[in-house]
């Protein structure tokens, strides 16, 4: 007895216990910072205990999963429990969004903060209803304005983050890959208007 | 056409009631707002009303030229005058290219102002820069998919807010000290200042009619000297007082001299 609470009462292992704790409660993911402020303990024993239990709380080994997003860490249920879930509890985002959302999202999250006047002119429609549909979701948030008296601007938020499972938006693939590039466009384009001259 | 010329047709839109021209004025003013008025509105209004001379089918601008020619002169009609309709389509047309560079304001560079070559550019690059969102788009879509069966909670409870920083230990009996001598009842400010202490004017008045009863005469330095100044003023009102009496007479050789004081009474 006396020598299993010795064991029990290695220091990380009681981070640990504080950290599992801290995170079972907050309602957002903690960063390493947060945890260690509110721990007590430094950012590197945190860090370790944190280690300790990620190999506790992962996919097919328990039902709840410690998972790194939006810059921080914090607890879901694992793939396994999730039809389950369904049945009981909505997920922010629950119906798919409209690709105007998800291109009016897409700018933000590259681009924010950034007005609704550039969202407008990158997509060349108005973007007023799919920004206040993000804002309702709770996917994207006001983030001051453009100079004073500017546009408000807008940011994504860490919903965002986690509903799409990014660690930070560092982790959204390079603008440059994606897409067509301008020569080739052009070509088109060039294509078209001789069709049309001839 | 007889009659109305375009500056005078009469418009009833939502965002504007009156004739033409006015419309015109108040847009170039930049008093109303192009965006909210209706061009297609003004244009079936301008239809409407050569209809009414020249029958053709509401809203088909297409048919104005046809109008124009022999059909109506065939069916006792007047014919369009072209004049009205060409002057119309003018307006109507910087109308319209009016209120789209409204709506795409705070665009730097019109496309029109660059020679094809630039424009083709930069409108490749521009369908590029859109291009690039689509795909982000698309792939935020397929990340979204991929994550659905990721349930957390997303709890409103508010993280206590951190303390701002950590006083020193602090000694409570200061506190209550400092509270007590707040507590305390000032003392009584003083008034001595403000009352002036001196004898009445009637005590002179008897002091100095006793005096010249009795003596006749006596000299007024006197009688005041080792006095406070207050006092030796009122003394000098009962003087004055008794003088207007004509009780005493009184006697100064010189500014400032010694005053002599008589009983005015011959006995």
């Amino acid at each position: 007895m006396d020598r299993a609470l010795r064991l029990i009462d290695n220091p990380v292992d009681r981070v640990a216990r504080v950290v599992e704790g801290l995170l079972v409660v907050a309602p957002r993911p903690l960063s390493v910072e947060e945890l260690a402020e509110a721990t007590g303990d430094g950012p590197d024993r945190v860090e370790t205990a944190l280690g300790l239990l990620a190999a506790r709380y992962r996919e097919g080994r328990s039902g709840i999963v410690l998972e790194r997003v939006a810059g921080g860490y914090a607890f879901r249920a694992a793939r396994e429990a999730a039809e389950a879930c369904a049945r009981l509890v909505d997920r922010p985002v629950r119906r798919g969004l409209s690709q105007a959302a998800l291109e009016t999202l897409a700018i933000v999250a590259y681009l924010g903060p950034v007005s609704r006047p550039e969202v407008a002119r990158i997509r060349g429609v108005a973007a007023d209803s799919a920004v206040a549909g993000l804002v309702d979701r709770g996917l994207i948030a006001e983030a001051g304005r453009a100079g004073e008296g500017g546009a408000v601007r807008y940011r994504t938020t860490a919903l965002f983050e986690r509903v799409f499972g990014l660690t930070s938006l560092a982790e959204l693939p390079r603008l440059d890959d994606l897409g067509g590039d301008a020569q080739e466009i052009r070509a088109r384009l060039e294509a078209v208007a001789e069709r049309r001259g001839a | 056409m007889p009659g109305v010329v375009v500056r005078d047709l009469p418009l009833d839109l939502d965002a504007f009631e009156g004739p033409f021209d006015l419309l015109l004025t108040l847009v170039l003013k930049e008093e109303l707002e192009l965006a909210e008025v209706e061009i297609a509105e003004i244009v079936v209004t301008f239809v409407d009303s050569r209809g009414k001379c020249c029958a053709f089918p509401a809203g088909d601008v297409g048919r104005l030229a046809s109008l124009a020619s022999t059909e109506c002169v065939d069916a006792g009609r007047e014919p369009l005058d072209l004049d009205v309709c060409g002057e119309f389509l003018v307006l109507v047309a910087a109308l319209l290219e009016l209120k789209a560079r409204e709506l795409f304001g705070g665009e730097e560079i019109g496309l029109d102002d660059l020679d094809p070559d630039e424009a083709a550019e930069e409108l490749a690059e521009r369908l590029a820069a859109y291009r690039r969102f689509k795909a982000a788009a698309g792939w935020l879509e397929e990340r979204l998919a991929a994550e659905s069966d990721r349930y957390f909670r997303v709890g409103p409870a508010p993280l206590a807010p951190a303390l701002a920083r950590e006083l020193p230990r602090q000694d409570a009996t200061l506190l209550a000290a400092a509270l007590r001598a707040l507590g305390a009842e000032p003392p009584e400010p003083s008034l001595r200042h403000l009352v002036l202490t001196y004898p009445p004017v009637s005590l002179f008045l008897e002091r100095f009619r006793a005096l010249v009863r009795r003596r006749r005469r006596f000299e007024f330095d006197e009688e005041v000297r080792g006095l406070s100044r207050i006092e030796q003023a009122v003394a000098f009102l009962a003087l004055l007082e008794l003088r207007k009496a004509g009780e005493i007479l009184l006697g100064q050789p010189a500014p400032l001299a010694p005053i002599t004081v008589w009983t005015a009474r011959s006995v």
